[in-house]
């Protein structure tokens, strides 16, 4: 019999612990590689599954239908004042301002870097992040100086009487 | 035969192939964490139009990744047959 054959084959049926553990130091360069590209090729696989999530979600979320609801009273405001509310959801924070007499602008209290709450700074016509010193624009909510990238969503608002209704989010992404 | 450095040892040539193919992984994982975090922005800054695309690229870099995995194994087991 050939005894390289042999040799051949018993390294086939050569248990995997085998493989994994070498008793020879020559060998185990090769272990420390080879264990290292499966890391690598398992990191990418999770690299793959966290894109496969974001389709996922994008396809389940789809458009979104913004409710149109009351949020506060035009009296409840002073000139240069600020008002707190939450929409369209419970969860999220909103910023309505009165600059001028008949001047209204609503956005996302969330500082679009990492999410802290901003605050209205009426006499620098700002809002002001204290977490990283995001500043952004109470005109339009663009980014004026900081971390963030995006400006603040835009909450739409109408006037109906002594009412501001919200009637929707701008996000406000063809500025960044 | 004696082994230079010219002619190198069937053992230092499979090390050799091996790193040669553990940076091209390394390489290709960063360009797959990149495209992660670019979809990942655009998703959160309501961008979806590049959302599939990136998937099936990043689906393809995975396919590449574990080709030269296979490969690093191939050598491996050669290497360490002989």
């Amino acid at each position: 019999m050939n005894p390289l054959r042999n040799t051949e084959r018993n390294t086939e049926q050569e248990p995997l612990w085998r493989e994994e553990v070498s008793i020879f130091a020559a060998d185990e360069r090769y272990v420390n590689r080879r264990q290292f590209a499966k890391f690598l090729v398992l990191t990418s696989a999770g690299m793959f599954v966290g894109n496969l999530w974001i389709l996922i979600r994008s396809w389940l979320t789809g458009e979104t239908a913004w409710p149109a609801r009351p949020v506060a009273l035009v009296s409840e405001i002073p000139v240069g004042g600020s008002r707190l509310f939450n929409y369209p959801g419970p969860n999220d924070p909103c910023i309505l301002i009165r600059p001028a007499e008949n001047e209204f602008a609503a956005y996302s209290q969330k500082c679009t870097h990492l999410s802290c709450a901003v605050t209205y700074a009426p006499q620098r016509a700002r809002f002001e992040c204290p977490c990283h010193q995001g500043y952004f624009s109470a005109r339009d909510g663009r980014v004026l100086a900081g971390p963030p990238q995006r400006p603040l969503p835009r909450i739409l608002l109408q006037r109906q009487g002594d009412r501001l209704i919200a009637l929707g989010v701008d996000l406000q992404t063809e500025r960044s | 035969m004696q082994h230079t450095p010219e002619h190198p040892s069937p053992q230092r040539r499979g090390l050799t192939a091996i790193d040669g193919a553990l940076a091209l992984i390394a390489i290709l994982l960063i360009v797959q964490m990149w495209l992660l975090t670019a979809t990942l922005e655009g998703f959160l800054a309501e961008h979806r139009e590049g959302i599939l695309p990136a998937a099936v690229i990043s689906g393809v870099l995975l396919v590449a990744c574990f080709g030269l995995y296979r490969f690093v194994r191939g050598v491996d087991r050669e290497v360490r047959r002989r």
